[in-house]
């Protein structure tokens, strides 16, 4: 049934006739349309052209639409262009084809590379402001709600804050603790592997004392939190805006922040003080494993050398830095699932963006710890 | 005959939702499925165009049996259906005109020109605007996402279409053109056309048989006239309800 098509000319004096036959349907349509291109030019300066669709099988919309745009063609050019022989039960379809595309697409001017990567950084600068102004908002809405949970501490959620404290510390545990573990014994094993050249093994305790417990432990476990918890917030927040379930709870007269985002917050800000005590201690236990197997330091004086290396203050360091890191993990990760769109492109990008920006700030804050604690002399 | 289902069984778990159904669907026509909701409508749809799996039964489209064929004709069969889901499944990352495009550009290898200008016509078709192509499925509304659904579904002019819903959630002036819409695909292209629906009034205007599905099988099927004198309970009281009755009597 599925015959290849044609479209053959004939013509005498006064009339070009294409007689179009076989399948004129998706099937051939690479076909048709070369068919059609090389007709269009065959009719020289005949005033009359006939399509004869007798031996037409089969037509479909591709088909009818490549016939419609030959005869609009000849008939713009001033030819007297029509169908003969056209079987009843085609009809309907052409006429339909008339009747579409007729107005002329405006053509759009590609933009220049150039002007274009300009515009793309220009746009980029400006919403630079707008990642601030979001941060802030976000930042702010939080602390109102805050302030009303103050006012009414029945209103606060805490059976979804204890689910999230769940999620974020307890499921987050083992983990952490590999990852945490396994960077304790590196930075044991490198501190041997050079120190011993100059005879300073006794060194490697303090130096992985004081590292974990002021600097890697909360920076590794902060970075682990933002790459899984974060991005867990930013897509669920995200497919929550998709589905307009919070545009529902805003119009049920709840306050989105105060219902999802403050639990999810706060369970955040209690759990990453615990994962980097835990984080911390996992650290230094793979660091004495380490020190005894490999460095040959019997665990007595690995314990005795730490506790000369470290003292409160390092630790109280490290600790207050956490909830800090983990606000700001919490609030842009919020935020940013706030700001997706409709699309699944949209829920992909913002959900890339927390885990970029909240990896960012908290490198940058840490920085600024650094500066802090080191002006009190901590 | 273009859809043939026999003695089809569908369960999830310990549940038979479709319980030894047949059905025949014939070349050309319109065939409206109703069924109470949750009773299986759309998982029998689901089960056709092969998105869940069966647990007994054979279905045929198109006179090819999809358990006994290979992947590469599976694929050929699919260009000779058209699905509009009932949420549109537009991809959301393409604006309209992409959507249209996509399975042409997938299957067909033809000049961008012809495709712009393909696409255009189809959502011209379904009553959208060429302004319309440049939005993304997000910037749409309820309406204008069945329409360009219609449209992705009939961009390789296929044989049969599957509509899930077409008119659910719009107004009756744009429901009453989507039934227009689709009586007229059908006359002019020979479409056939499986559709479930709720709404009486498309079953009334433009189905040329009427499917009831209750209990897991199909219990009623025939003309609307038919399924108006059928004895079946859940046919008498859904068709002979109030709003049924104003309906057959205008």
């Amino acid at each position: 049934m599925s015959l290849e098509p044609g479209l053959n000319r004939t013509s005498n004096a006064e009339q070009v006739e294409f007689a179009a036959a076989g399948s004129w349907t998706s099937a051939h349509s690479e076909l048709l349309e070369r068919l059609v291109d090389a007709a269009s030019l065959q009719v020289a300066n005949t005033r009359s052209i006939a399509i004869n669709m007798a031996g037409v099988q089969a037509l479909d919309t591709i088909g009818a639409w490549l016939l419609e745009r030959l005869i609009r063609y000849w008939r713009e050019r001033g030819h007297d262009a029509a169908f003969t022989s056209l079987p009843e039960h085609y009809r309907g379809l052409l006429d339909e084809m008339h009747r579409l595309n007729l107005q002329a697409r405006p053509l759009r001017a590609r933009p220049n590379r150039i002007v274009s990567a300009l515009e793309n950084l220009g746009r980029t600068t400006v919403g630079f402001r707008g990642d601030i102004l979001a941060f802030l908002e976000m930042f702010g809405a939080l602390n109102v709600a805050i302030g009303r949970v103050l006012l009414r501490p029945l209103s606060f959620r805490l059976t979804s804050a204890v689910h999230h404290l769940d999620r974020v510390a307890w499921q987050a545990m083992p983990i952490v603790l590999l990852i945490t573990f396994l960077i304790g014994c590196i930075i044991a094993q490198q501190g041997f592997f050079h120190f011993r050249k100059f005879g300073a093994d006794a060194y490697v305790v303090d130096m992985v004392g004081i590292l974990v417990v002021r600097e890697i432990g909360v920076l590794i476990v902060t970075i682990m939190v933002a790459g899984r918890s974060g991005s867990a917030y930013t897509a669920e927040l995200g497919s929550m805006k998709m589905r307009e379930e919070i545009d529902a709870l805003r119009t049920m007269g709840f306050d989105p922040v105060e219902v999802l985002i403050l639990p999810r917050v706060l369970a955040l800000v209690c759990a990453l003080p615990i994962l980097t005590f835990f984080g911390s201690m996992a650290a230094l236990y793979g660091a004495g494993l380490v020190a005894w197997l490999y460095g040959g330091m019997s665990p007595e004086i690995f314990i005795a050398r730490l506790r000369e290396a470290i003292s409160v203050t390092h630790f109280e360091v490290g600790m207050i830095k956490a909830p800090f890191m983990a606000l700001v993990i919490g609030v842009v990760a919020c935020s940013e699932g706030l700001r997706v769109k409709g699309s699944a492109e949209s829920l992909g990008r913002q959900t890339t963006t927390s885990v970029v920006k909240s990896i960012f700030l908290v490198i940058v804050l840490d920085g600024v710890f650094a500066i802090f604690f080191a002006s009190i002399g901590m | 005959m273009a859809i043939r289902v026999r003695d089809l069984v569908v369960g999830f778990g310990h549940q038979t939702v479709l319980d030894h159904l047949s059905l025949d669907v014939r070349r050309g026509e319109i065939l409206g499925l109703v069924g109470a909701s949750g009773g299986g409508k759309s998982v029998l749809l689901r089960t056709i165009i092969g998105l869940l799996p069966k647990r007994a039964g054979s279905i045929e489209v198109l006179a090819v049996d999809l358990d006994r064929v290979d992947p590469g004709e599976a694929r050929a069969i699919g260009r000779r259906w058209g699905i509009l889901f009932q949420q549109g499944a537009l991809f959301s990352s393409l604006t309209a005109r992409q959507n249209v495009q996509f399975p042409m550009r997938e299957n067909l290898h033809l000049s961008d020109k012809l495709l712009d200008e393909l696409a255009r016509a189809k959502l011209e078709m379904v009553g959208l605007t060429d302004e319309d192509g440049d939005k993304f499925p997000a910037e749409l509304s309820g309406g204008m996402t069945k329409r360009v659904g219609l449209a992705r579904a009939l961009a390789l002019d296929p044989e049969i279409v599957f509509l899930d819903e077409p008119t659910s959630g719009l107004d009756p002036i744009a429901a009453g053109a989507f039934d227009a819409l689709i009586k007229t695909l059908q006359q002019t292209l020979g479409l056939t056309v499986f559709m479930v629906t709720h709404d009486l009034h498309s079953l009334n205007a433009v189905c040329d048989r009427i499917a009831a599905l209750a209990d897991g099988k199909i219990v009623a099927v025939g003309p609307m006239r038919d399924l108006l004198a059928s004895d079946h309970p859940w046919v008498r009281s859904y068709f002979q309800g109030e709003r049924a009755r104003a309906l057959a009597h205008s």
